[in-house]
């Protein structure tokens, strides 16, 4: 697999990374030689392996059914951009 | 019964089109607190307030599932028939919105916790099987408020972290009647199953709808479009309608339609593209590493299934079976539990098949009426049985029912107390009846002859003065047996 600028210009574009113009050049290069490093993986036969999504071998660790959080909302909306006493206020953002 | 022939058809000026239609409804998990947080799920808090660390992605926080969760979405997947996977991961399905303080809604991708199932439509032609794509579990969003400030929008995440069951199915549907079948089937069935409480208004079921169409007889799909979270069968049917109609215009015209992504506006009743969702697809889907496989139990998954209750489709089977009702009094009496739950005390206590009728009839054009579910009846299950018997022994007529039955709505009296305060009894006693109708004959000797002399339709005429001068409460069967006797000598 290998990336080319315009590739490069979506991803970031979906991450809301701001990418210098001047800089995806060298980015296209850096990121392409990262991914021939990872692709030496493909290599190995896996065709009977079965994915491995987790080292822990635990199962999915679960809680009962109880309220025990929230009633934060100072605490939650000091990190709003603007202050309002009930809400998050953001630029308006509407179809 | 003839049964109807299905025709919904786009008609173009080059033929019929068919409408294809899949559904992506997203139901509300009824649980007490929300799918990876200990905030509370309930409507209609204070903005903000129920809303953890978690549900507003602080840093460093880690989701926790609520095990309530996992056995609804089983439940639910075992009430559509359909396979539960013993097997499912949670994915981040990444995108950017001031509503997803994460930057990624945990969802499912390629391992779901349910599989394919069918749910069973009644309709006008017959019976039709609804193909089950899929049901994953994922996080809801929180809410955008737009119309509080010219400049800003106002973000409530109370809703943040709720747990959604996304019940994908496959592109069964073929027009708005068969869509609003489908909806009411599954929220019946949800209701039944206390997996959702399937409340349109507060956002409880919402759905995507997909849409294509293709001249009738085509064996390939058109292209679809996606028409974004309805909230009203209404709405589905009226953008499905806007969009078919659209999108045969389009292909009359030699013109390409384009899959997207597209809105309804409900003022306007049309579908318009959204184009900030263009991008929107890229959703880079992978497993969250916060949170490992679940592996579900088979004991539990069958104890589950012990624990059902009884479905919909089972107890209209059991209804005709068991208490004698035609399919379409059945479909109505269990298309809600506390429906079903009403008709069958009261058929315990009373005569089934008149429970039926009366049940449809007049209580429910009072319920109706007054805006009330029928748990919230004000005439008992009781007195409403008490009332069908003394129409079945035939103590009142039909017609004195309907007085007795409002008098138990002002009151709250059982029917018998009103029948005889009221002195509302019937009168069947053949003795009195025929003295009381040769005093109305003899009263009456020219139309009598009239009669005599063939004119036939002043028979109504007698029965009139009948009810008259009994108040109503003359046995019409009697009346008229005894009538057609005197009149005759």
């Amino acid at each position: 697999m290998s990336l080319d600028k315009e590739k490069i210009k979506h991803v970031a574009k979906l991450a809301r990374i701001s990418v210098d113009e001047a800089k995806v050049d060298s980015l296209t290069k850096d990121l392409n030689s990262i991914f021939k490093f990872i692709e030496q993986l493909n290599e190995l036969n896996t065709d009977k392996v079965e994915p491995l999504t987790s080292i822990l071998n635990q199962s999915l660790r679960s809680r009962k059914d109880e309220i025990r959080d929230g009633k934060i909302r100072e605490k939650i909306l000091k990190n709003s951009p603007k202050e309002n006493e009930e809400f998050f206020v953001v630029p308006k953002v509407v179809e | 019964m003839s049964k109807e022939k299905f025709d919904y058809f786009i008609k173009g000026d080059k033929g019929k089109y068919e409408v294809v239609i899949g559904l992506e409804v997203h139901a509300q998990v009824l649980s007490k607190s929300k799918l990876f947080s200990g905030s509370s799920t309930k409507f209609g808090a204070d903005p903000n307030n129920q809303v953890s660390l978690i549900d507003s992605a602080f840093p460093g926080m880690l989701p926790v599932i609520n095990e309530e969760c996992i056995k609804q979405a089983v439940r639910t997947g075992l009430g559509l028939n359909a396979k539960i996977n013993n097997y499912s991961v949670f994915d981040r399905k990444n995108y950017f919105y001031a509503d997803l303080p994460q930057g990624y809604q945990i969802s499912q991708y390629k391992h779901p916790i349910v599989g394919e199932g069918k749910v069973l439509l009644d309709m006008p032609y017959g019976s039709k099987e609804i193909g089950i794509e899929r049901l994953h579990l994922e996080q809801d969003a929180g809410k955008s408020i737009h119309d509080m400030d010219p400049t800003n929008t106002y973000v409530d995440l109370n809703r943040s972290g709720i747990a959604l069951m996304e019940i994908v199915s496959k592109p069964d549907l073929r027009s708005p009647d068969e869509v609003n079948a489908y909806i009411k089937k599954l929220r019946s069935i949800m209701r039944y199953l206390g997996t959702c409480d399937g409340n349109m208004q507060e956002g409880s079921l919402r759905a995507d709808v997909n849409v294509s169409v293709r001249k009738e007889g085509d064996k390939n799909f058109g292209t679809r479009c996606e028409i974004k979270n309805v909230n009203s069968i209404k709405f589905m049917q009226m953008a499905i309608e806007y969009e078919a109609t659209r999108q045969v215009e389009l292909i009359e015209n030699g013109k390409e339609i384009d899959q997207e992504t597209r809105l309804f506006d409900t003022k306007k009743n049309e579908t318009r593209s959204m184009r900030s969702k263009e991008d929107a697809h890229d959703y880079r889907y992978f497993p969250d590493p916060d949170l490992l496989p679940l592996k579900l139990e088979q004991k539990l998954i069958d104890e589950l299934k012990k624990s059902l209750p009884e479905l919909p489709d089972k107890k209209k089977e059991r209804f005709m079976k068991e208490y004698g009702l035609n399919a379409y009094e059945a479909n109505v009496l269990v298309s809600e539990k506390e429906i079903s739950d009403y008709y069958e005390e009261v058929a315990k206590l009373s005569d089934k098949k008149l429970a039926a009728t009366w049940m449809m009839g007049d209580l429910f054009a009072m319920l109706n009426d007054k805006g009330l579910d029928i748990s919230k009846s004000p005439i008992s299950t009781k007195h409403f049985a008490e009332l069908v018997q003394s129409i079945k022994s035939g103590e009142i007529s039909g017609r004195i029912a309907k007085e007795v039955f409002e008098i138990m709505l002002e009151t709250g009296d059982n029917p018998k107390k009103i029948i005889e305060s009221k002195g509302l009894k019937q009168q069947s006693d053949p003795k009195e009846l025929e003295k009381m109708i040769n005093e109305i004959l003899s009263k009456n000797k020219d139309k009598v002859d009239q009669y005599k002399s063939g004119k036939d339709k002043l028979f109504g005429f007698f029965v009139g003065q009948v009810m008259k001068s009994s108040g109503g409460k003359a046995n019409p069967q009697l009346t008229n047996e005894i009538l057609k006797k005197l009149l005759k000598g």
